[in-house]
């Protein structure tokens, strides 16, 4: 190890005439944020006589975005790779198909679950491998998955929904209340909690940012950045099949056509929340905070009374706004 | 005799068929600073990639401390205690000096989560050690391109290390910071570090190293004994030939007494460049030097209209001019070529062609579209011209050598037939060959009665080529020498200290 000798007097230390910038507190990577107490705001001014800031209303907020979220926990860690997996939404339908039929077949709740969860770590191993073996851009990768595992989900039952009748199953994960508390919020709060600690106090974590920022820089540095892709994508496989199994409990069914364009929300709350497509930076809460964003768009547009193709105009928009608003806060 | 530390025996390594190293060996004792020399494509990177895990050699052995090792990735190396400071930055931009040095390597809680507290602690007192003035909370990407040099070598200080090996550690240095950096190497070598030194700087070479290693294509040419060769010996086992005069200075005729073609008048920018005014003449070229964080860079890219003005005047034959934005200045006759040419001035993926027709597409039309045949004529004219090694000129850019690169940068400036070229670090990080021709390149365009403008670290590069130079401390100009009155290099570094 180098000594302290090193200082010799007279020694000029390293750039010591350019002083440090002090560190401030960077406002736009809080932008999410104030933008999500805004639209809280907005619609709790201009629709409290429509409900909105009733404790039904929001909670049935968290029920809508938790699916939303927890993928877009999950997505956080692929965006920060610098990777992106389109498939997700196609795995979720057939995650509660794969569930609901195991369930329908005698294998009970843990069946059921072990099913959904196994459905979405095949598509995410098959991706991964595909992406870190193949070198395929997984932008192709898991485009092309997503019409396979969509076909795969329509296939199945030929387009027939199979409903769940396991009351335990149907209560644990979707529809039931822990005193009032959904047990969506629980799973989602238990998702980002998890997913937090995993990308910032973890080696995985800072080895996933590092795989991001600099890929090549990242394997001189020892990181193993196959493993860490390959990693990212099994997480995003895990956590759709998890969200399919919700979806399932929510509507006592498993179904083709859940999570149908889910990849596009989930990847927007992912960048609303401030985690860059080109990787190297991510946040699991900014994600969290994305989510209820658009959750609560959703919500407060279908309140007003605008019909679905309004919303879809006015929720693409914020998206694009709130974007563009954070790119240029980065240039000043 | 003393056992040498390392010895790699008979390594030979190719790709897609072709030998980039044949049966080369190479050996370093302990406390031994030894120089690996050779031109772009010499073997030498091939060599240390294949000491430090990156490639397996083909054939031969590597043996530490009398015994054969297996070094197949960079785990390998590492458990070996080889440490390699590259050239090409092996640092994350978007993590903190601490998150960076202990990638991999982070310190646990109880609990098996990251530990940053001591990570940073850690951290703290290494860059204290080593007196480099970074925070471990900053993040690299915001840190100038000298610290993340010297958080580079933090890095590979922070764990256990007997071979250490440094890729162009001074390239991205100024002279001060050289020094600093080889007082350090030297307590280093007086440690019993073994390190290798790969440069294209022969003085630093001279000044540094015990012993030098040449390859030259693939083979082992020499190794020799500082102390008992000299400049000219080295070079001609690097080139094969005897070394050109490239680096020595001509007087060049040239004419001050008209309007000068451009004229900096009290120059403010940012915080970097305060005051700074200076003329160039026709033929003329002008050195800048200055230290790190001197403004050099800054200066220019204000000029260019990259960064914006805050006061002062540019007039471009004596005709003041409104410059906001690099296409102004393009409009104006002026080029910049600029210092980090990777990431600033080169599209890497895309042709050589491409690259050099790129700032004069609008001139290649033939009605809507390209016209590909001028454009291919002027792709081939400045290939030839400068001597651009490469298979043809639709290759991609990445796959050239870093001289070539960086012709390919001067060729697309010179394209657009600029009055006035700005140049940054012209030959950084290029072979000896390569420098030369680059030179030899700089000096014909004054000769054509361009007004040319370099700023470089390298003081013999500097009074090669200059017949004026300007030093700037400070963000301002404090000296202004014709070369004429510069008799040493040591002048010059009196100059750039501001006093």
């Amino acid at each position: 190890m180098p000594s302290k000798e090193i200082n010799a007097p007279g020694q000029v230390a390293f750039g010591k005439s350019k002083p440090r910038p002090v560190q401030k507190l960077d406002w736009r990577n809080y932008i999410v944020y104030f933008a999500f107490i805004g639209v809280l705001i907005y619609f709790s001014i201009s629709l409290f006589d429509d409900g909105f800031v009733s404790t039904d209303n929001l909670l049935n907020i968290a029920r809508q975005t938790a699916m939303i979220s927890i993928m877009g926990v999950a997505m956080t860690f692929v965006i920060s790779t610098g990777e992106i997996d389109l498939s997700v939404g196609s795995t979720t339908a057939l995650a509660s198909l794969t569930a609901a039929l195991a369930i329908q077949s005698g294998f009970g709740m843990l069946g059921g679950l072990v099913a959904g969860l196994g459905t979405g770590l095949i598509v995410g191993l098959i991706n991964g491998l595909l992406i870190t073996r193949f070198v395929i851009p997984s932008f192709l990768v898991t485009l092309g998955m997503m019409g396979i595992v969509k076909g795969m989900a329509m296939w199945v039952t030929d387009t027939a929904p199979v409903p769940i009748i396991n009351s335990a199953f149907n209560f644990l994960f979707g529809s039931g209340d822990i005193g009032s508390v959904p047990i969506l919020l629980v799973w989602t709060l238990l998702a980002t909690v998890a997913a937090h600690i995993l990308l910032r106090k973890t080696s995985f974590g800072r080895q996933t940012l590092a795989t991001g920022g600099n890929e090549s820089a990242a394997r001189f540095s020892g990181v193993k950045t196959h493993r860490i892709k390959l990693m990212v994508f099994l997480g995003t496989g895990l956590a759709a099949g998890f969200a399919g199994i919700l979806y399932a409990g929510r509507m006592h069914a498993g179904r083709y056509t859940f999570g149908d364009g889910d990849e596009l929300s989930v990847i927007a709350a992912v960048i609303l929340g401030g985690t860059s497509l080109f990787g190297g930076v991510g946040t699991v809460i900014g994600t969290l905070i994305g989510s209820l964003m658009i959750g609560t768009i959703n919500n407060g547009l279908i309140i007003m009374g605008l019909d679905v193709s309004q919303q879809m105009m006015i929720k693409g928009l914020i998206i694009i706004l709130a974007v563009a608003f954070g790119k240029k806060a980065m240039k000043n | 005799m003393e056992q040498p530390l390392l010895m790699m025996e008979n390594i030979s390594k190719s790709f897609n068929g072709i030998t980039v190293l044949d049966s080369v060996s190479f050996s370093v004792k302990k406390g031994e600073v030894h120089a690996l020399m050779g031109g772009n494509g010499a073997g030498k990177s091939t060599l240390m990639k294949i000491l430090t895990g990156v490639y397996s050699a083909d054939q031969g052995d590597i043996f530490i401390d009398g015994k054969k090792v297996e070094i197949h990735n960079t785990d390998d190396a590492r458990n070996n205690y080889i440490s390699m400071i590259f050239q090409e930055f092996s640092l994350i931009p978007s993590l903190t000096v601490a998150q960076n040095i202990f990638l991999t390597r982070e310190s646990k809680t109880s609990l098996g989560l990251l530990n940053d507290k001591q990570c940073i602690e850690e951290t703290e007192k290494l860059l204290e050690e080593l007196d480099v003035d970074i925070h471990p909370n900053d993040i690299v990407g915001n840190l100038g391109v000298g610290y993340w040099q010297m958080t580079e070598i933090a890095k590979a200080l922070s764990q256990e290390t007997k071979i250490l090996v440094m890729d162009e550690p001074t390239s991205s240095l100024t002279q001060k910071e050289t020094e600093i950096l080889f007082s350090f190497i030297q307590r280093l070598k007086n440690k019993g570090y073994a390190i290798i030194y790969i440069s294209h700087r022969m003085e630093e070479i001279f000044e540094i190293c015990d012993r030098i290693t040449v390859l030259r294509d693939g083979k082992f040419v020499a190794t020799e004994e500082c102390r008992n060769t000299d400049l000219d010996t080295v070079i001609q086992h690097i080139v094969g030939r005897d070394s050109n005069k490239a680096f020595e200075w001509k007087e060049r005729p040239y004419s001050t007494d008209v309007t000068p073609v451009l004229e900096v008048k009290n120059l403010q920018a940012g915080s970097k460049v305060k005051d700074v005014s200076f003329k160039v003449f026709p033929g003329e070229i002008l050195g800048i030097a200055g230290l790190m964080g001197s403004g050099r860079s800054e200066t220019a890219r204000a000029i260019f209209g990259i960064d914006a003005k805050e006061g002062g005047e540019i007039l471009i034959n004596g005709e003041q001019k409104t410059i906001k934005t690099a296409p102004d200045a393009i409009d104006a006759g002026l080029a910049l070529i600029p210092e980090d040419r990777r990431m600033q001035g080169l599209i890497l993926e895309h042709s050589v062609k491409e690259n050099i027709i790129l700032p004069i597409l609008s001139k290649l039309k033939k009605g809507p579209v390209l016209d590909e045949a001028k454009a291919n004529e002027m792709a081939s004219h400045f290939v030839e011209k400068l001597r651009i090694k490469t298979d043809d000129i639709f290759k991609t850019s990445r796959l050239l050598s870093g001289g070539n690169q960086q012709k390919i940068v001067l060729a697309k400036w010179l394209a657009n037939n600029p009055e006035i070229l700005i140049l940054d670090e012209p030959t950084i990080g290029v072979d000896i060959g390569a420098k030369t021709e680059i030179i030899d390149v700089i000096r014909e365009l004054a000769d054509s009665g361009k007004a040319i403008v370099v700023i470089s670290s390298e003081f013999p590069e500097l009074m090669a080529l200059s017949d004026r130079v300007i030093a700037m401390h400070n963000g301002q100009v404090v000296k202004e020498l014709r070369r004429t009155e510069i008799h040493s290099e040591e002048e010059l570094q009196h100059a750039i200290q501001g006093n």
